[in-house]
């Protein structure tokens, strides 16, 4: 008897995902296509980065997706000397929110930019990348 | 109105490692409770246990703990907000009194976070935000506040340097507690001493300094009704305003990262409860997990306008003799910081403070005092006014 499909594409996300089921498992096929996505509400127009399968104004859990474009303005950021279990072996490396207007962004600064050129304020843009381990993620880079 | 009160606060020794089971920890802060407030164990009517899950290999403490400390058959649960456990715990306990339900009932916070490596705890602690969203990018405590002091410097010009002497301040005052994990002194100078701990950087601008340490620690307050209060003790501690709110977990759902709103909006709930001023305030613990968590829970309770809590710290008003004492119990940067016990401990702290008990850091007379409590990444928040009268 054939074992029934998981579909458990979300554990592709980041160095170590905690979670590999979502309602909002399309979010992995976009990385892949290298868009990051966010959805907004169908019903009434919300919109969430990071995405939703339901929107807790309209009630609704009709959704379409849309794609973080364009510049985004440093809002803060660290750089971390140590790491939880799972990423020691990648430090240092730098988190930080990026906004967008409607919406914000948490993720990591690419590799390429040095942290010293980092100031709050500064534009920049989320470009779809792999971690060393080869899974997928996002990162912040230089527009 | 009838009003609720604490008529006994205990904790146990904070320590890097302690050598016992749970039950036997919480046992030690039950016990300097139950001496203190002189009552026996058929007086509590129920207990409320209080820890954040997986630190500790015991799972559903609370029985264990209810059993260990004979107060079957009474009813016992456990309540968790991470950090702010035990103060979530003291809004329920001050609710079933209020309600009538229970007269008596004791809030017991702990937690044993020896038992698992620093870099497990870490990532334990990652896990207390945003799983899906956020803890792939391999984030950690000191990271989100680093991320709050980060964008404190950029937006007020707060440095290091500001932050530094809060861990001075917190070090002067653990030294003359023996509960505390750290009684040493510490400088300015450490701050700049390559070769010191103290200096390195964590997760910047953060350095070793600026963070607590996890702890293994026990606590226990004791909750009673206006009439029980009297009969029972000769100097109970009122509750006169209690406070609590919630935040979007993930980083992207804050309008800002200079305050943390759930210390605002719980503070401003107690304050309007209790019907006192930030400046009526005669000392307070507050969170201080991190040293910028200090410096933004002292403009989130009003006792210094946003950007100004460099100041406060730097003229040594929150010092013991300042118009504001804050922490001058040592805080969780030098007391350490066991997850579900530290609540407890701050109000511990301040129902020795308005009893005129605490000894060495006494402050002058004071008739109110504040605790405030974070959950989380400002996930969680609960401040809690108390009154001598």
């Amino acid at each position: 008897m054939a074992k029934k499909e998981v579909d458990n594409r979300f554990s592709k996300f980041g160095t170590v995902s905690f979670a590999d089921i979502t309602h909002v498992n399309d979010f992995i096929d976009y990385l892949e296509q290298g868009k990051l996505m966010g959805t907004k509400c169908k019903e009434c127009g919300k919109v969430f980065f990071p995405p939703r399968a339901d929107c807790y104004h309209s009630l609704a859990s009709d959704m379409e997706w849309f794609e973080v474009t364009g510049d985004g303005e440093l809002l803060t950021f660290s750089t971390l000397s140590y790491a939880p279990t799972g990423f020691t072996e990648e430090v240092p490396y730098t988190i930080a929110v990026v906004d967008y207007g409607e919406y914000r962004v948490f993720g990591r600064i690419d590799g390429s930019l040095p942290v010293d050129e980092l100031k709050v304020g500064m534009k920049l843009k989320a470009v779809v990348s792999r971690t060393p381990n080869d899974k997928l993620t996002y990162a912040f880079q230089k527009t | 109105m009838s009003r609720v009160a604490l008529i006994g606060a205990g904790q146990s020794v904070f320590s890097r490692k302690y050598p016992g089971s749970l039950r036997e920890l919480v046992f030690e802060g039950y016990k300097e409770a139950m001496e203190g407030a002189g009552i026996t164990n058929s007086d509590i009517d129920a207990t409320i246990v209080c820890s954040a899950p997986e630190y500790d290999k015991q799972r559903s403490p609370a029985g264990v703990i209810a059993e260990y400390l004979g107060l079957n058959p009474q009813p016992t649960i456990y309540v968790e907000s991470l950090c702010s456990s035990s103060s979530s715990g003291l809004r329920l306990a001050y609710s079933l009194v209020k309600s009538g339900l229970h007269d008596v009932v004791m809030v017991l916070g702990v937690q044993i976070m020896s038992q698992i490596s620093s870099a497990e705890s870490q990532e334990r602690m990652g896990r207390g935000a945003d799983i899906l969203w956020e803890s792939p990018f391999g984030t950690m405590m000191p990271a989100y506040y680093a991320l709050h002091a980060q964008a404190h410097m950029a937006k007020y010009g707060t440095t290091p340097d500001d932050l530094a002497r809060i861990r001075v301040k917190a070090a002067t005052y653990g030294q003359l507690n023996e509960k505390a994990v750290y009684r040493k002194p510490v400088t300015m100078e450490m701050f700049s001493d390559p070769e010191n701990f103290i200096s390195g950087m964590v997760s910047s601008p953060l350095r070793g300094g600026d963070c607590c340490a996890n702890a293994d620690g026990s606590s226990c307050i004791i909750v009673a009704s206006e009439e029980k209060a009297k009969a029972l003790c000769d100097k109970p501690v009122w509750i006169l305003g209690i406070g609590a709110a919630s935040a979007p977990v993930n980083m992207v759902g804050r309008d800002g990262f200079t305050g943390l709103s759930v210390g605002i909006e719980a503070g401003r709930q107690a304050y309007k409860m209790a019907g006192v001023t930030p400046q009526q305030i005669d000392v307070a613990e507050v969170h201080d997990c991190f040293t910028i968590a200090e410096m933004m829970a002292y403009e989130n309770l009003g006792f210094a306008k946003p950007g100004e809590g460099k100041d406060l710290i730097a003229s040594k008003e929150t010092y013991k003799d300042g118009s504001i004492p804050v922490n001058v119990d040592g805080g969780l940067l030098s007391k350490g910081h066991p997850v579900g016990a530290t609540g407890g401990s701050q109000i511990r702290t301040i129902f020795r403070q308005l009893r005129g008990e605490a000894g060495d850091i006494q402050v002058k007379d004071p008739a109110i005092g504040l605790v405030h409590n974070i959950g989380g990444v400002g996930l969680y928040g609960n401040v809690t006014i108390f009154g001598r009268e």
